[in-house]
């Protein structure tokens, strides 16, 4: 087990070149899934098998990085013994801590493998400390996510009322909606981030050009449609234009990316432990841009929490990797809500 | 097999909702369960005034319940769930994790609500050990999945499926009805009284797609279950659960009471609620696939 750095930077690894990326530019933890619905980013050709696994946790420890595993999703009787297993298999395979979601999992990963460490996933939809405190009474979790939901003055209360670390999201693709309490894409596609590991999945994705211009569909169901020379965007379906009494806008959310750097040393401050990028669905060279920003500002912040201001030459590496190349605090400054 | 009426998702003014309650208390309706489940800012009602029409409604021989806020964010949040808890007199609806530690550690039997994502029977055992003596299913869930829950069910624990109204999809810090206005959630208006069937999403091709309500997002189709009593009945399902709309409510309570007493078939009964529903049905999600999906019978 390695030791706990005063603030750690986790990032996401999709796969082994991005968990190299990661580790090579300057992740304190890097976070990573298995190739099944036992994780929120089941996605066709990402995660690791069981070599790559193997070989990525080497990698990451000897270069004193921890290794993370996603069993976010809920798993179902019918195949509980598939979520069973990749907590065996992660207490084998001497991940750092694994990330949980569902309370059953929870209490067999505890029961079996007490030694194991246990994160709760922002899919565990805890947005208080009430919340967090009963994962903790119960489960003993070491590290909590919380959902892109709280202000500010919010995050900081549950910092103060819950003995569990705190973990962030500071970058990334957001979800306007809190995690776990989404059935959305359930509702359009059939596919839900809850018990498949994936929202609004590519295989029920449509392009199609028009007279009236591309169209972007979701199992049929028009998401947007975007004129000449406007950039065509992946049909999210929360970050869709819609029409609400005769007019037309991004009637949830525009296709925005969160960017916390600016908060960075609030968020030392008030006591949050570590913040998290988004993104195992994106290649190494994403990982790669993203994480050394990150690591910069980090270290920056660490030594000189007063002085630090964001760097103009970190935002423009960011925007050049953002969806939609804009970003936004999130609920993080209130107004947003 | 009971039949409940859920919480009052939208947000009405103040007289029309004790109308509408007292109307209620009229129903052949067994379960009723109140209070302000969604946006705290709402306040036509505060949690007293709802303790009071669950004591009215207990005294016309209802079970009422009392359900907490299912996205909790800030202080002001908590206090207004230990509020709830406080009431004693009534059971309460745990509609997040913070409600079940606060509960439990009371040792206090409580209602595990849609939203507590219970998929498996360690979990479901698990709620069952701390206190809950129902649990409702999640929204997403099939008949395929609950069978296999209900042949693991810890003894006395009763399942309650939502089976009629539009359902609530997701929870955002985000108010988009505020949004829609240009108004920030802090300084809404309270435009959610303007909506009180919730303020309607469309794709630009015109197709009916979801509902605005608040904080909370909806399907535009309405989930109707009344073609899957027989089998609910079969699966050992105890309760079902109609969400309140703004009309037709009562009618509706009384097409699934006579469905369920076995005075009206289902083909009989889905005609009679042709015209009392805000949309086109839908019943995907029993069925295993896409929630905005109609399944033939």
């Amino acid at each position: 087990m390695l030791s706990n750095k005063p603030f750690e930077l986790v990032c996401p690894a999709g796969a082994l070149p991005a968990l190299k990326a990661a580790v090579d530019n300057g992740a304190d933890c890097v976070y990573t899934g298995l190739k099944d619905n036992t994780n929120a980013r089941n996605f066709t050709g990402l995660n690791f098998d069981d070599a790559q696994l193997r070989e990525g946790i080497r990698y990451a420890h000897d270069r004193r990085v921890k290794v993370l595993l996603a069993l976010n999703t809920y798993p179902q009787t019918a195949t509980w013994s598939r979520w069973t297993a990749a907590v065996d298999k992660a207490a084998d395979f001497g991940v750092d801590a694994i990330i949980l979601a569902d309370p059953g999992l929870m209490e067999y990963a505890k029961t079996k493998h007490p030694q194991l460490r246990l994160h709760l996933s922002v899919q565990g939809s805890a947005t208080s400390y009430e919340a967090i405190n009963f994962y903790y009474e119960q489960f003993g979790i070491q590290r909590a996510v919380l959902p892109r939901v709280l202000a500010m003055p919010q995050v900081e209360h549950v910092v103060k009322n819950t003995p569990v670390e705190i973990e962030v999201f500071g970058f990334g693709g957001l979800c306007v909606m809190v995690e776990g309490r989404c059935a959305l894409s359930a509702y359009v596609t059939g596919d839900s981030p809850n018990t498949v590991g994936v929202c609004s999945p590519g295989k029920a994705v449509r392009y199609e050009q028009t007279p009236e211009g591309m169209e972007t569909r979701l199992n049929g169901v028009l998401i947007d449609r975007f004129a000449e020379g406007e950039k065509t965007g992946y049909p999210t379906l929360c970050k869709g234009r819609f029409e609400v009494n005769d007019e037309t806008y991004y009637a949830i959310e525009e296709p925005t990316s969160l960017n916390t750097l600016e908060l960075l040393p609030h968020l030392m401050q008030i006591g949050v432990k570590a913040i998290k990028i988004e993104g195992r669905q994106r290649s190494p060279a994403y990982v790669a841009q993203v994480t050394k920003v990150w690591r910069a500002a980090i270290d920056l912040a660490l030594k000189n929490r007063q002085g630090y201001t964001v760097r103009e030459a970190w935002m423009a590496e960011l925007n050049k990797v953002s969806e939609g190349s804009m970003h936004t605090l999130g609920a993080y400054y209130r107004p947003w809500k | 097999m009971k039949l409940a009426l859920g919480p009052l998702q939208y947000y009405w003014p103040r007289q029309q909702v004790l109308d509408f309650y007292e109307a209620i208390a009229a129903t052949p309706v067994d379960i009723v369960y109140l209070g302000e489940t969604v946006c705290a800012r709402r306040h036509e009602l505060r949690v007293q005034d709802w303790a009071d029409i669950a004591k009215k409604l207990a005294a016309a021989g209802k079970q009422a319940i009392l359900g907490t806020q299912t996205l909790i964010e800030s202080e002001s949040d908590l206090k207004t769930l230990r509020r709830v808890i406080d009431e004693k007199d009534f059971l309460i609806e745990a509609n997040d994790m913070g409600a079940v530690r606060l509960l439990s550690a009371e040792k206090r039997p409580f209602v595990a609500g849609p939203f507590l994502n219970i998929f498996n029977a360690a979990t479901l055992g698990m709620m069952a050990r701390l206190g809950a003596v129902r649990w409702v299913m999640p929204l997403e869930m099939s008949a395929a999945v609950l069978a296999d829950l209900q042949a693991a069910r810890p003894s006395g624990l009763e399942t309650e499926v939502f089976a009629y109204g539009r359902m609530p999809l997701a929870f955002s810090a985000r108010c988009f009805t505020a949004r829609h206005f240009n108004l920030q959630k802090d300084d809404c208006q309270f435009k959610c009284l303007e909506f009180p069937d919730g303020l309607l999403i469309k794709t630009r091709e015109g197709e009916e797609f979801l509902t605005l309500n608040g904080i909370q997002t909806q399907s535009s189709k309405v989930y109707n279950l009344i073609g899957e009593v027989d089998a609910m009945c079969d699966l050992g399902v105890d309760i079902l659960r109609i969400s309140p709309q703004s009309q037709h409510t009562l009618a509706l309570l009384d097409v699934f009471r006579r469905h369920i007493d076995g005075t009206l078939d289902a083909e009989a009964a889905r005609s009679e609620m042709v015209d009392l529903g805000l949309a086109e049905p839908c019943n995907g999600f029993w069925h295993g696939k896409a929630g905005l999906e109609q399944i033939a019978a």
